[in-house]
């Protein structure tokens, strides 16, 4: 297995003040798989996906894509390594266009800067020419072309969560983290971005780790899967085996319940 | 530097500091509270000072009553300016309460123009306040000692209101959480209003006493104790009150003692608050006695 | 619309400036070409402030400091050595600078690149910092700038200043540097560059998660709006003949902001009819200062009125129409177009 992991996490365990939101998360995700993070709400999965991305510098513990330290470099820097992510609370560019929310995430590779554009040189031109093309076939693969020049905040909930996507996308990664990509969808909703995530898996040889409250997507398309309560990973395997284990429920649904039943 | 010129410099430093001090009160619990940086504040003290110079002149009030009236008056003043120029832009984006306070700033200030006109006036100092005492070789004013006295006693009941009353507490509350407070009942607006009241009466004093140590008066006379104060809070730690003061101190003694100490760096003497506020930005934004905020993905 | 309608239209309204200008030159009296000439600086200084606030979200209160030392470059490089062993009256100037010499041009991209420079500079440690702290610290800088110019006598003959300072600055160099300026800030913020600056103005943090080096972004803006702010500043000081350190005191970085912020925070429409409108507001307030005589009568002047209208309007736009006149909108050809046909909405 160990050939052919992607991502991998040793030990990583955040402290804030007294507080420790994440203790000891080792993780390793298999190429090519799709993966799942759940647990209570404060249990501590934002914070291993910030630790993840960069976005926190980790109290102990180091994070390695494809066997490379990323551990406490900055998030744009995890970024160009190939690690996108979503946010819970979706940040989109509020003030631009759908388009430019796409083509910002190919910036960070994009050759010609503002030197260029001022001069406008002919491979500024073709390569702005370029970025507007793919971001537009992004685009449609999210089904939002044809909303390409609305504004962005001017977006209903669910093409907004899409967008998040397609922007992170944008970026050319090989690992994604999506963090509740099914909240406030209806069953209907739910049921397409499960096609979706395994269908954008395939077509841009991803990587996926999701944190997901609704379990019908977890055990649908999750091929492994992490438990956090408060910080500490109480359970990991395969969806059926998270299923089954008591600790789980206990977890989720309180030890009365599990004592009962 | 014999003792009795380091006395005198020290004492100078204790009231100029007060000085500050007392405006910079006014910034931290606004900034506490709204984290908005009131950059009228400065203008309210620049008023209050002329408010008594119209008590005396116009209406020949007595000093004390002067004194008291313009405090007052004052204090009505900034909670006027929150309620038209903050108030409607608690929900705007942060900056934008800025922008207005700096309309505000520059509004003040230019009425302040129009009516008593760019040159600078004296003030009439009490008899009481300009013979000097003599204590061995040194030679005190004793309004050299009356600014740090009444300094003392004016932050001293302040502490007494942010600590023992109930507005106190929601004071503490609000800065800690505006919206939480906002749900549990405390009056918010009120408290705001008072909070405004109360930098600004402090600020009218720290302006008076300012006007009755450098015997001027000028429309701009706000402007750089302002700035000054202002960093003096950043430099205590911004949003807490004994950090104002420390830092409001703080800076008193570095003007003075630099400048006495290096007479040849006087004409840099308005540059050092800022160098100071940009080196605390750099290594310790949070100040002396500040907490950190919270940064949140 | 084509590509190239669009070039034929903007070369047009070029050409028309140009024309306008020209007759401007020929038939209009001294103050009404200053007034234009003002326009065009305002111009300048409110595009570069709207490119580190309005496009990249960095609250900047340092535009007077950037101003001074393109002022004062300038005003070095373009006074002759002769003129400047006459001016340095108390303390002589050091030789390097009595001796610093340059075409206008030269002079006024020197006065530029160093407050870029200093832009540069200050912005490595200051740029980190949030939006209300940022403000405050870069207008200590720009205080600071004054306080230094006040102390350096053999440079910059201290509080006493430059005055005779050539009169290069015509309508030509003004209003060839506000165009450059605007094609230069148009074409950095229309390409992908542009987008990034504005994707760390909408959400700092998610401009970070999509790769973008976000402090490095905000230092090019600060300095290339620093870069543009000490070119106006070098044009005003040849304009104006006269500077000192008390010229670049903090209502300079007030009307500027001004003129930003009555545009719309993110329009460059909104800051040249701004800049138009508030430059020549300004003027026309001067009479308010000024003693008028109706016959034999004469009422005095006011002195501080003019701050007075200037900062309620500040304050009234502030809370009853913060998105200025434009907001984010900007003027395109196809909007004109649509509008005089009046169709809604086209490709
Ligand atoms: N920057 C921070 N400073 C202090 N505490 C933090 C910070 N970020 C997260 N925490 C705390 O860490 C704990 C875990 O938070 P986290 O956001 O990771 O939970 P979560 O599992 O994503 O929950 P949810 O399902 O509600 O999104 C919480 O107690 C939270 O308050
Ligand atoms: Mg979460």
């Amino acid at each position: 297995m160990s050939a052919d992991v992607i991502i991998k996490a040793e030990e990583l365990t955040m402290r804030f003040g007294g507080l420790i939101a994440v203790s000891e998360f080792s993780a390793g995700i298999e190429r090519g798989s799709i993966a799942g993070l759940i647990g209570p709400n404060g249990a501590g999965k934002t914070t291993c996906f910030n630790m993840i991305t960069g976005f926190y510098k980790p109290t102990e513990g180091r994070v390695l894509l494809n066997g490379e330290d990323l551990t406490g470099r900055p998030p744009y820097e995890a970024c160009k390594a190939g690690i996108a992510r979503t946010f819970q609370n979706i940040r989109l560019f509020g003030n631009e266009t759908v388009l430019e929310n796409v083509m910002i995430g190919c910036h960070m590779r994009q050759k010609t800067g503002w030197l260029q554009a001022v001069l406008y040189l002919p491979s500024y031109v073709k390569e702005e020419r370029a970025i507007r093309k793919r971001s537009m076939e992004l685009l449609d693969v999210v089904g939002l072309a044809d909303l390409a020049s609305e504004k962005a905040n001017s977006l209903p909930y669910g093409a907004q969560r899409r967008l998040e996507i397609a922007r992170a996308l944008a970026t050319s990664p090989s690992f994604l983290l999506l963090d509740e990509p099914a909240a406030g969808m209806n069953p209907q909703e739910t049921q397409e971005l499960m096609t979706f995530i395994r269908d954008i898996r395939s077509r841009f040889d991803l990587t996926i780790l999701l944190i997901e409250h609704d379990m019908k997507v977890v055990m649908g398309i999750c091929e492994q899967i992490w438990v956090l309560d408060y910080g500490v990973t109480i359970a990991q395997g395969r969806p059926e085996e998270i299923q089954a284990n008591p600790k789980v429920i206990e977890a989720y649904l309180g030890e009365e319940y599990v004592s009962h039943a | 530097m014999n003792a009795a010129m380091f006395i005198q410099h020290f004492l100078n430093s204790l009231t100029l500091g007060s000085l500050y001090a007392l405006i910079a009160i006014g910034y931290t619990m606004v900034y506490g509270i709204l984290r908005l940086i009131n950059f009228a504040h400065g203008e309210i003290f620049m008023l209050g000072a002329y408010f008594v110079f119209w008590g005396l002149t116009l209406v020949h009030l007595p000093w004390p009553v002067a004194m008291v009236l313009s405090i007052l008056v004052t204090a009505g003043l900034g909670m006027l300016v929150d309620q038209i120029a903050y108030r409607p832009l608690r929900d705007a984006p942060r900056i934008s309460a800025l922008i207005s306070a700096i309309g505000v700033s520059f509004f003040l200030q230019n009425v302040a123009i129009v009516f008593f006109q760019a040159i600078p006036r004296e003030v009439y100092r009490p008899e009481w306040l300009e013979n000097p005492i003599l204590m061995g070789d040194v030679r005190v004013l004793p309004l050299t000692l009356f600014v740090p006295l009444l300094s003392f006693f004016l932050m001293m009941g302040l502490v007494y209101i942010v600590y023992r009353t109930k507005t106190g507490l929601g004071m503490r509350a609000i800065s800690r959480d505006l919206e939480t407070s906002y749900l549990m009942g405390v009056p918010v607006n009120r408290v705001i209003a008072i909070t405004f009241g109360i930098g600004s009466a402090l600020a009218a004093a720290s302006g008076i006493m300012w006007a009755l140590r450098y015997p001027q008066l000028q429309p701009i006379m706000g402007v750089v104790p302002g700035f000054k104060a202002f960093i003096a809070a950043v430099f205590g730690g911004i949003g807490s009150i004994q950090g104002a003061v420390i830092g409001g101190l703080v800076l008193g003694f570095i003007e003075i003692m630099t400048v006495a100490f290096f007479p040849e760096l006087a004409g840099y003497r308005d540059a050092f608050a800022f160098i100071l506020l940009i080196l605390i930005l750099l290594v310790k934004p949070t100040g002396l006695l500040g907490a950190k905020p919270e940064d949140k993905v | 619309m084509k590509t190239s309608t669009k070039i034929s239209l903007n070369l047009a309204v070029t050409a028309a400036l140009g024309l306008f200008l020209f007759w401007a030159q020929g038939s209009l009296d001294g103050y009404k070409i200053q007034i234009l000439n003002l326009i065009a600086v305002n111009i300048i200084l409110a595009l570069s402030l709207n490119l580190i606030y309005g496009f990249t979200g960095m609250f900047s209160l340092g535009h007077a400091g950037f101003m001074a030392i393109g002022a004062y470059v300038c005003s070095i490089l373009i006074m002759t050595p002769d003129q400047k062993e006459m001016l340095f009256i108390l303390d002589a100037a050091y030789p390097w600078i009595q001796n610093a010499h340059a075409p206008f041009l030269v002079a006024v991209v020197a006065g530029g690149l160093t407050a870029a420079v200093a832009g540069y500079l200050i912005g490595v440690p200051l740029l980190r910092l949030g939006d209300d702290y940022l403000g405050i610290a870069t207008l200590g800088f720009a205080e600071i700038v004054r306080v230094i110019a006040n102390n350096i006598p053999r440079v910059t003959n201290g509080a006493l200043g430059f005055k005779g300072i050539p009169d290069y600055a015509n309508l030509w160099w003004n209003f060839g540097w506000c165009l450059v300026t605007f094609y230069v800030i148009v074409r950095i913020i229309n390409s992908n560059t542009g987008n990034a600056l504005k994707a760390i103005r909408d959400d700092e943090i998610a401009a970070k998660a999509m790769g973008i080096n976000v402090f490095r972004y905000k230092l090019l803006s600060f300095s290339i709006g620093a870069f543009f702010a000490g070119v106006g500043g070098a044009l005003l000081a040849s304009l104006l003949t006269t500077i000192d350190p008390k010229m670049f005191l903090f209502t300079l970085t007030f009307n500027v902001l001004m003129i930003v912020v009555t545009g719309g925070l993110g329009s460059i429409t909104g800051s040249i009819m701004a800049g138009v409108g508030i430059t020549a507001l300004l003027e026309w307030l001067r009479f308010v200062e000024n003693p008028i005589s109706l016959g034999s009568f004469e009422l005095p002047g006011i002195p501080g009125m003019r701050m007075v209208v200037f900062s309620l309007a500040l304050i009234f736009i502030i809370l009853f129409r913060r998105e200025g006149i434009m907001g984010m909108r900007e003027f395109t050809w196809q909007g004109a177009r649509n509008l005089l046909t009046g169709k809604r909405r086209a490709s």
